[in-house]
């Protein structure tokens, strides 16, 4: 057995300290070791992006980026966007323009979406579209998500 | 069944989903997400050969790492049935190789599980598997379905004698008069190559088998249908077993099948005596899952000069892979359910041959044969209305069956139950408004901008389905094809609506509960809708063949309609009026004519649940419960148009329009069906232009990640322009017809189309998919003259030589390809 490494990590506002093999990938330290499991993992190859969390205020893809590399830093995943009762506006708007159907690639879409909100407030079809393409969807086509993502900048510009 | 006067109130309304709440918020429940105490992780060792000898295995190593519970190889399993394939074809010779969870003595493809290894981390069992070593010696590997039904060819199964599974076939009229009566006739080879379904959710299974009692928590598409295999394999009876689909992540039909994994984590819990999960990576969904399409259809086309078809005759070579999963050799079959089209065709013949391969199997992925009859279709009208130097919707228009005709029979022997041919694409012709992008279209060409248009009207044939046609004496699927539903009203007025069908982000969820709230005269925030787990409700045979509205949710209509006969019986008896004056509206029982005087659903439940004032003989209780069987299939259809550009320096096609106008019958809720079109849509774009499964020379698959398989991405696609005309279905009561392959079905010839006519000014008259830039470019060069383009991808050609062409493609310059 690898040797374990300390880490401390705040998530979602909530600090957490962890004993994780240096190998272990931030995406399952968030969703084995917390359980939170609203981050998801679609691929091996850091293609589909089901898993895009905030660290430190970028959205990274956790299934590339280690544990260890989470030390010390803050991280924000789609349960700190927002929770019924007070929905991000990203999380409004998908609900609204229908731009989810099996729910899977969506809190990976919704953390990708903010990333480019807080970055570009009023980004064109065009921007969105390249701002999304490392997330993968197989069911909604795209077309309702782009909506939801420019509807929402609406919203939050408002 | 009374007839209930629906109030229309809710069906109708684009409403936000019921189901979302959950999924925005992180809060979803799939399976993998499941932890159970004590549970093991299972990881297969999968075979890295395509054809090989097990000469050993040695397992020492593994077993000695901590936190290792086990190695076990297929001479451990003690399964009293193999996996199941559901189709026993009558009259129909079908060779069926036994398949088992696990390889014994040869592997016959890549990623054929071969040993398991069960542990207590997650990254333990992987760094075990790699100290599992099997020696294999390696077999003759067989890849090209077509040199593989050559005389001599070697054997994926040599206890056949032969690599061809079965021949299926289905004819009406006389194909000799077709070709007599023609003054044209054409004939093309056209490749639908391989591709995966890839939900973005990959495969996850969670067992629990504890005092005789199994549970199994599934990414399934149908989990009766599983409950009911394992009970065979596992000599149970099915009320021991429960298998539970939670949220699943899509399915595109890739979790219809009953896996080697299902059985194995049931097995090992068993053996183990803890729970046990396996989850899919997605490189082992791409070479362990089924994959779809993969047919080379011989197409040959006849037509007087004034455009009238007077026959169609299509062989379809389909690559079956090396085994088959529930479906395998009956998807092919139903390319000849539509072989007609939406024409008027006196002479048809559709012959499927099925061959084996060193490959994973094929089974159903969105549409299942289906888009390939589409594709072939819509692609001949084109290539013969540029032979009869026709305008290609004239032609179409020509051999529309018209409105008036249905419900309609075709030669081969389908009734289809409605359908507006022209009206589809009248309302498209007007929405894309194809003057002005003629006028555009030349203009473009003149400044060398290669811009083109392609049509698809497509038809189809879905809501498995009638029993009596598809089961055993019918078609040969070793099932009924009904649906079952409950409506339970609650004490207090709540309802719970139970649906045999198992939705993975259909949304029905939503729409179930807005035909009940109509019904019912309550709002769907009151109707709870369950689904996908065998121990909350009467057997149900899934989510798939576009089915789940209009065979589940009729049943559900049903269901309602017998409580609501129930409560006004109640409502009646307590409001001394008789049944047949109670009317349902503003959510209210009330007596016709005197509005004031009625009951709430709640009020009349609590006199059902606290049986004081019921009528005579009537049983406590408002639940109602129906197994519906439909009559005849549904038949959804529409007409779809692409606009491309094609850069034909470098061969990129851009989509910069795409319009549909799709009929699947009334809409429940339009927002639902505008979902369910633009994803089917990319789902064909990804097939036309980037996505394709290819195996090389030996048997080794080359797109085994998302990295070499190529989903599209919102940057790759355009917003689309999506319109709608409603002819209801006289099948159900709700006159609704499916929607989910829609899409998909459509798509892939419009897209095709558009390229041809966009190239035909530069020589090109055919090219098969996927339009790769190298694929297109090459075919431009060889319509040029500039040499005879690779094949590109013909099955064993390697990777770089031929780069992303279609599997098994043949020749695809105008010369060879019989251009116009």
């Amino acid at each position: 057995m690898p040797d374990r490494v300390p880490i401390t990590v705040t998530v979602n506002g909530q600090r957490h300290v962890g004993d994780v093999e240096p190998r272990q990938l931030l995406v399952h330290f968030l969703r084995e070791s917390l359980g939170l499991t609203g981050t998801h993992v679609g691929c091996d190859t850091s293609n589909c992006g089901a898993c895009t969390v905030h660290l430190d205020g970028d959205a990274v893809k956790s299934c590339t980026v280690l544990a260890v590399q989470a030390d010390g830093a803050e991280v924000t995943t789609i349960e700190g966007l927002g929770s019924e009762g007070s929905l991000h506006p990203l999380q409004e708007a998908f609900w609204e323009h229908h731009g989810l159907q099996c729910g899977y690639c969506t809190p990976g879409m919704i953390m990708a979406g903010a990333d480019l909100l807080a970055k570009n407030p009023d980004p064109s079809e065009e921007e969105v579209r390249e701002a999304l393409a490392g997330n993968l969807c197989r069911c909604t086509g795209y077309h309702n998500i782009v909506k939801a993502v420019r509807s929402a900048a609406q919203e939050v510009r408002a | 069944m009374s007839t209930v006067e629906a109030s229309e109130k809710w069906v109708g309304q684009a409403l936000k989903r019921k189901e979302d709440p959950r999924m925005i918020t992180g809060r979803g429940r799939y399976v993998d997400d499941m932890v159970a105490a004590g549970m093991l992780h299972m990881h297969v060792v999968r075979s890295t050969e395509a054809h090989a000898k097990i000469v050993s295995i040695d397992a020492t190593g593994a077993r000695e790492l901590p936190g290792i519970f086990g190695v076990f190889t297929a001479e451990d399993l003690d399964l009293a049935a193999p996996l199941p394939m559901a189709w026993v074809p009558p009259g129909v010779e079908l060779h069926s190789p036994e398949h088992w969870p696990l390889a014994k003595d040869e592997v016959k493809y890549v990623g054929q599980g071969v040993a398991i290894v069960l542990g207590s981390d997650k990254y333990g069992v992987v760094d075990a598997a790699e100290q599992v070593l099997v020696e294999y010696e390696p077999l003759p590997v067989v890849v090209d379905p077509e040199a593989a039904l050559k005389e001599g060819s070697e054997l994926v199964h040599p206890e056949f004698g032969t690599n061809k599974t079965h021949e299926w076939s289905l004819d009406g009229g006389d194909m000799d008069a077709a070709w007599q009566e023609a003054d044209v006739v054409i004939e093309r080879r056209i490749v639908n190559h391989r591709t995966a379904g890839a939900p973005i959710e990959p495969r996850v299974a969670l067992a629990d088998y504890r005092a005789g009692q199994l549970t199994l928590h599934l990414t399934s598409q149908n989990p009766h249908l599983i409950r009911l295999f394992l009970a065979g394999e596992f000599e149970m009876s099915e009320d021991h077993i429960r298998v539970v689909a939670p949220d699943v992540g899509g399915g595109f039909g890739v979790k219809i099948s009953h896996y080697a994994e299902d059985v194995l984590v049931a097995w090992a819990s068993k053996k183990l005596g803890r729970p046990v999960k396996w989850t899919e990576t997605r490189s082992e969904h791409m070479s362990s899952t089924i994959h779809g399409r993969d047919q080379i259809d011989y197409v040959k086309v006849g037509a007087k000069r004034d455009g009238t078809i007077t026959g169609l005759e299509c062989t379809a070579i389909a690559d079956l892979g090396a085994y088959y999963t529930l479906l395998t050799p009956f998807i092919p079959c139903f390319t000849g359910f539509v072989i007609s089209g939406c024409y008027r065709i006196p002479n048809l013949s559709f012959k499927a041959i099925g061959v084996f391969t060193n490959k994973m199997a094929t089974d159903a992925t969105r549409g299942a044969g289906r888009p390939e009859a589409t594709h072939l279709i819509e692609v001949m009208i084109e290539q013969l209305a540029a032979e009869l130097d026709m305008d290609p919707l004239e032609l179409r228009r020509k051999n529309f069956i018209p409105k008036e005709d249905f419900p309609a029979e075709v030669a081969i022997g389908i009734v289809y139950d409605s359908g507006d041919y022209h009206g589809s694409l009248d309302k498209l012709v007007a929405n894309l408004d194809l003057d002005a992008f003629r006028r555009e279209q030349a203009e473009l060409r003149e400044r060398g901008v290669h811009r083109g248009i392609g049509f698809s009207t497509w038809m189809e044939i879905c809501g498995l389905a009638p029993s009596r046609v598809v089961g055993p004496s019918g078609v040969g699927l070793q099932a009924g094809f009904y649906e079952s539903s409950y409506v339970r009203v609650h004490a207090s007025g709540g309802v719970t609506v139970y649906s045999g069908t198992a939705p993975h982000g259909q949304g029905l969820d939503t729409s179930f509960a807005q035909i009940v709230a109509d019904r019912l005269g309550v709002t769907p925030d009151q109707v709870d809708v369950i689904h996908g787990d065998t121990g909350t409700g009467p057997f149900g045979l899934g989510t798939y063949g576009s089915r789940s509205l209009a065979v589940g949710g009729e049943s559900i209509a049903r269901s309602a309609a017998k409580v609501v006969e129930k409560a006004k019986r109640i409502a009646a008896h307590q409001l001394e009026a008789a049944p047949e004056d109670i009317e349902v509206a503003d959510g209210k029982f009330s007596v016709r004519g005197s509005p004031d005087k009625g009951m709430t659903l709640a009020e009349i439940a609590g006199g059902a649940y606290i049986p004081e004032n019921l009528p005579e003989g009537m049983e406590p209780g408002l639940e109602e419960t129906t197994f519906y069987d439909p009559e005849n299939f549904v038949f959804p259809f529409g007409a779809h148009a692409c606009v491309v550009d094609v850069d034909v320096d470098t061969g990129k096609v851009d989509i910069v329009r795409y319009l549909a106008v799709d009929d699947c019958g009334p809409a429940i809720n339009p927002k639902l069906i505008d979902g369910q079109i633009h994803g089917g849509i990319v789902h064909a774009i990804g097939q036309a232009l980037y996505e394709r499964i290819h195996y090389d020379e030996d048997g080794q698959l080359v797109t085994g990640t998302f990295v070499d398989y190529a989903l599209p991405s919102a940057a790759d696609v355009p917003s689309f322009e999506t319109d709608r005309t409603e002819t209801p279905s006289p099948v159900n009561s709700l006159g609704v017809k499916g929607v989910g392959e829609a899409g998909t079905i459509a798509a892939s010839p419009a897209i095709v189309n558009a390229v041809i006519d966009a190239l035909r000014p530069v020589g090109v008259t055919y090219i098969d998919m996927p339009l790769s830039p190298q694929n297109v470019w090459a075919t431009i060069q060889g319509a040029k003259g500039n040499g005879v383009p690779p094949d590109p991808g013909k099955q064993g050609g390697s990777w770089d030589e031929h780069g992303s062409g279609s599997a098994g493609s043949g020749p695809t310059s105008p010369s060879e390809g019989g251009g116009s």
